[in-house]
């Protein structure tokens, strides 16, 4: 018998490659994400609260990063999303989760986002949220919806 | 209220709206310009009362699960808004009126504001 605990595998994985400044696709990696769990028969609020988080997070990749890799997980027990991206980073984790507080530029909200709401609507809509950022290289994110 | 309602209260241009859609139930409403308020603040199978009229209107209804969308001060989008709405089965209705004369006339109407639960 082995001593050591068996690693949880994924159901099903993928991982998406989300661009700086492509605004023109924002929006494609969530709708994505959301006909995978729709195919996996998940919870309608469920996917729903995880495509708003993921929408979200897709677009202030696309409005404050580089570029940024997105994976994301199904478990038995839960949907799990790591987002880690290179970019500016966020110097006021604090600051930057109190609703309302913005850094947009008049582009960004011409395009409907920079409301700041992004990162306090990722935390409501999900059951796990971890953040963490370095200015000057990027940041972690990490978020779940849970399934059971 | 119906979509069908909708369109002969706002008086709208049907941009896209199949046969089957008309019949589509609108339980109540959200109206904003920004799509992070729509993500953050309605609740599902709402309409969506809009100015912008980018892709990102279409995305937003599409993962917030809304029932259609009404561009206001008859905005109407390009092309590949059109299209990409097609894909994702969302009615795309175009109405001549002010965002404040859209909601007072559906709020009139009995149709209340879309709240997330």
């Amino acid at each position: 018998m082995s001593s050591v605990a068996a690693v949880p595998q994924p159901l099903y994985a993928e991982r998406f490659t989300i661009r700086g400044g492509d605004f023109e696709h924002g929006g494609e990696v969530a709708a994505r994400i959301k006909s995978v769990l729709k195919e996996l028969g998940v919870r309608p609020d469920l996917i729903r609260r995880l495509s708003i988080a993921n929408f979200e997070a897709e677009m202030n990749v696309i409005m404050y990063a580089e570029e940024a890799d997105l994976d994301f997980k199904v478990f038995p027990d839960a949907i799990r999303v790591e987002l880690a991206d290179r970019g500016q980073g966020i110097p006021d984790l604090e600051l930057a989760l109190r609703p309302g507080w913005s850094t947009a530029t008049p582009e960004m909200r011409a395009r409907g986002f920079g409301a700041g709401l992004g990162l306090p609507n990722i935390k409501k809509s999900t059951d796990e949220f971890r953040i963490e950022s370095t200015p000057g290289k990027g940041t972690l994110l990490r978020y779940a919806v849970r399934l059971d | 209220m119906l979509l069908s309602d909708v369109i002969d209260v706002l008086h709208c241009d049907e941009l896209l709206v199949l046969d089957h859609d008309r019949g589509r139930p609108i339980a109540d409403c959200f109206a904003a310009d920004l799509m992070s308020e729509v993500l953050a603040f309605s609740g599902h199978g709402a309409l969506l009362l809009t100015g912008l009229t980018n892709v990102q209107s279409v995305h937003t209804a599409h993962v917030a699960d809304l029932h259609a969308i009404v561009f206001v001060n008859g905005k109407r989008p390009e092309p590949e808004v059109l299209q990409l709405a097609r894909e994702r089965r969302i009615p795309l209705l175009s109405t001549p009126l002010t965002m404040y004369e859209a909601c007072g006339r559906l709020h009139a109407q009995g149709l209340p504001a879309s709240v997330k639960p």
